[in-house]
């Protein structure tokens, strides 16, 4: 039995390298559909990880409050008036369930440290800042109590600023330029990395809000407020009782619509991260299509062929080869050929995959189960599509397959 | 009794052959009443179209008849499955094609060593095997050549030594000498000849040219699917 199987190997290897061109292409097809299947797949797991990882750098449960209707395009926040100080007392004494409320005000401004300027935005927020951003001090320090209450020119940099502003020298102690005023440089931020929508979570200078209040914006002003929940709470009810709190300061009547909106930037980050998801699966769509493709190439060029395979099972038949023997040569090399296009298709995806992520900076994942579908499907489609032509043939008599045109 | 001694190696009886169905029905073969004994040389001949070939692919085990007996070695033919049939075709038979058959893009070495192969003989008794068969009919330097860079005669040839290199009991040559020059014609006659006398290789041979038939021991005209003669001749040409 072993000796037939070898034999029968040998007369398949023999026969894959005898029709060089058929075999290149029918590989060719399996190479082209695996390769596509896994590499969208596995970079599609990936941009979905990275934004999981991302919504896990957000910090649990934070909301934010803004002025104006809602985010978005055609946001409407011109006539909304800001909120004041005594919104985030009232919101920390007022609404169960929050563990701090982080008044934050807001400033595009270009900062300047020797020769070297760069623009960034400024916020003007408290310590509290820190904890519910889930942000880490790499070096230096938080304000000091008096440093906020004051509003003294300090400041802590995100790794983005300070890499454009000093590049790789230490820069606590030193001074910035910030519009009128210097500005000590007190800690420096852990990177973090892109946020989710993207943009540079680290490209940002941290001040206290009184400082910003006075020497940036001139006014009283907060922009906006990040809410964080104690671990547990209703993030439903904690943004209802918000927002009741809120109409009620700002004069709301019944009919008017809000003039603020609170947003659960996990909620953001999960809407996020399911668009990706679908993202992923219509790349996967597309990339089924094209393993199609390549799997109606193998069957073109196999039924292309099928006129001569069907002369030379004749011909094999005719000197006495039994359909059985006929049948396992052409088996083994319809599976020998997807075997090989598969494999190859794998090994072209995990390279593809690895320099890919590598290059969008999302993290590589394995997906076993992809892998092995692809490579299934394309088997399957190869041995079906070289199998069955070979199989009607070598059930014919002889003389008719002799005679097939 | 034993029915072996009595009975020949051959007997058709009452065969024939239909193809197509209904309208299109042609029966090439109407009722053919043959019988060949073992050790025998018997040349077809007959006009074109007269079911020569036709006969031949039954006798050869390698097509099956509308109706009618094919006994060989007093074993029914008809009755045996596609199995048993390719085994009679592996272990007893041999065939020359009207058009050759030989595999594309496979040398001629290789091609001759194929019946071996499905005989499961080692690798060189199957190089030496199909080595001495070419040079029986004279292609020895050719056996690397593929059938696209052979000629029609030396395809033939190629053919033949596929057929011999298994000493059958029985080949079956469906002119065997249709494209080769009457030098070359002559020289694989002489062979068939040798192969039948000192083998006791039995022959059938379907040829057009009278002076081939001559060598035959037995000379049997088909016309119109039927045996109009059958001629036994006294010495064989030599
Ligand atoms: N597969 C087939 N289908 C239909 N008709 C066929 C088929 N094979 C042969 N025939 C017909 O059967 C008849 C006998 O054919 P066959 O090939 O046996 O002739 P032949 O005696 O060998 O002729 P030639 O000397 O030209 O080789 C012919 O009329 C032919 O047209
Ligand atoms: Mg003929």
């Amino acid at each position: 039995m072993t000796s037939v199987l070898l034999s029968a190997f040998l007369l398949a290897l023999r026969e894959i390298r005898r029709n060089l061109m058929r075999s290149f292409l029918t590989v060719l097809g399996i190479v082209i559909g695996v390769a596509a299947v896994v590499t969208m797949v596995t970079l599609g797991n990936g941009a979905t990880q990275a934004v999981s990882d991302q919504i896990s750098s957000l910090g649990s449960n934070l909301l934010t409050v803004r002025p104006g209707q809602r985010l978005g395009p055609g946001r409407d926040s011109a006539g909304a008036p800001a909120f004041k100080k005594a919104d985030v007392d009232a919101l920390r004494s007022q609404v169960s369930g929050l563990d701090e409320v982080v008044p934050v005000a807001g400033a595009s401004v270009t900062v300047v440290a020797g020769n070297n300027n760069w623009s960034t935005s400024v916020s003007g927020t408290t310590n509290s800042y820190l904890k519910a951003g889930n942000w880490k001090i790499a070096s230096g320090r938080k304000f000091l109590d008096d440093e906020e209450r004051a509003g003294k020119a300090v400041c802590i940099l995100g790794a983005t600023v300070r890499r454009e502003l000093f590049g790789t020298r230490n820069p606590l102690g030193d001074e910035i330029r910030v519009k009128s005023f210097a500005c000590q440089v007190v800690g420096l931020l852990a990177a973090k990395g892109q946020g989710a929508m993207g943009m540079d979570q680290d490209d940002t200078v941290l001040m206290p809000l009184a400082t910003v209040q006075r020497r940036l914006i001139g006014n009283q002003d907060v922009s906006s407020l990040m809410v964080s929940l104690r671990d547990g709470a209703d993030t439903q009810a904690a943004m209802q009782q918000i927002r009741s709190l809120l109409r009620e300061r700002r004069k709301l009547a019944e009919n008017e619509a809000d003039n603020f909106n609170v947003m659960d930037t996990k909620q953001i980050a999960e809407t996020l991260s399911g668009t990706i998801r679908t993202m992923t699966g219509l790349l996967g769509a597309v990339a089924a299509v094209s393993l199609l493709v390549g799997g109606i190439g193998i069957m073109n060029i196999m039924l292309v062929s099928v006129t001569e395979r069907t002369r030379e099972i004749g011909i094999r038949l005719a000197i006495g080869a039994l359909e059985h023997e006929v049948l396992l040569q052409f088996l083994i090399e319809a599976v020998v050929l997807s075997a090989c296009g598969g494999l190859i298709g794998i090994i072209l995806a995990l390279f593809a995959c690895i320099g890919l992520s590598a290059l969008l900076n999302m993290p590589f994942i394995f997906n076993a189960s992809i892998n092995l579908l692809a490579f299934l499907f394309s088997a399957i489609i190869g041995v079906l599509f070289g199998y069955m032509p070979a199989r009607r043939a070598a059930q014919l008599d002889p003389i008719q397959a002799l005679r097939y045109e | 009794m034993n029915p072996a001694a009595t009975e020949p190696l051959i007997r058709l009886s009452g065969i024939t052959k239909t193809y197509g169905q209904g309208d299109v029905a042609y029966q090439a073969l109407r009722g053919i009443d043959l019988d060949v004994e073992a050790g025998d040389f018997v040349a077809i001949m007959g006009p074109s179209g007269s079911g020569k070939s036709t006969a031949m692919n039954i006798l050869g085990c390698l097509d099956i008849p509308s109706s009618g007996e094919y006994l060989f070695r007093g074993i029914h033919v008809e009755r045996l499955d596609r199995n048993q049939r390719a085994l009679l075709r592996r272990y007893s038979l041999g065939f020359v094609f009207q058009g050759y058959n030989l595999l594309a893009r496979t040398s001629a070495l290789e091609n001759v060593e194929l019946p071996l192969l499905y005989r499961g003989e080692t690798e060189a008794a199957r190089h030496d095997a199909a080595r001495a068969a070419m040079a029986r009919v004279g292609l020895t330097g050719w056996e690397t050549h593929t059938p696209a860079e052979l000629s029609g005669g030396q395809q033939q040839r190629v053919a033949i030594a596929r057929a011999i290199v298994t000493k059958p009991d029985v080949l079956l040559a469906d002119e065997p000498t249709g494209n080769l020059d009457s030098k070359r014609g002559h020289e694989i006659m002489e062979l068939l000849v040798e192969l039948n006398r000192d083998q006791g290789i039995t022959i059938l041979m379907v040829t057009h040219e009278a002076d081939m038939a001559e060598y035959a021991r037995r000379i049997v005209h088909f016309a119109d699917g039927l045996v109009s003669s059958d001629e036994i001749r006294n010495g064989v040409k030599a």
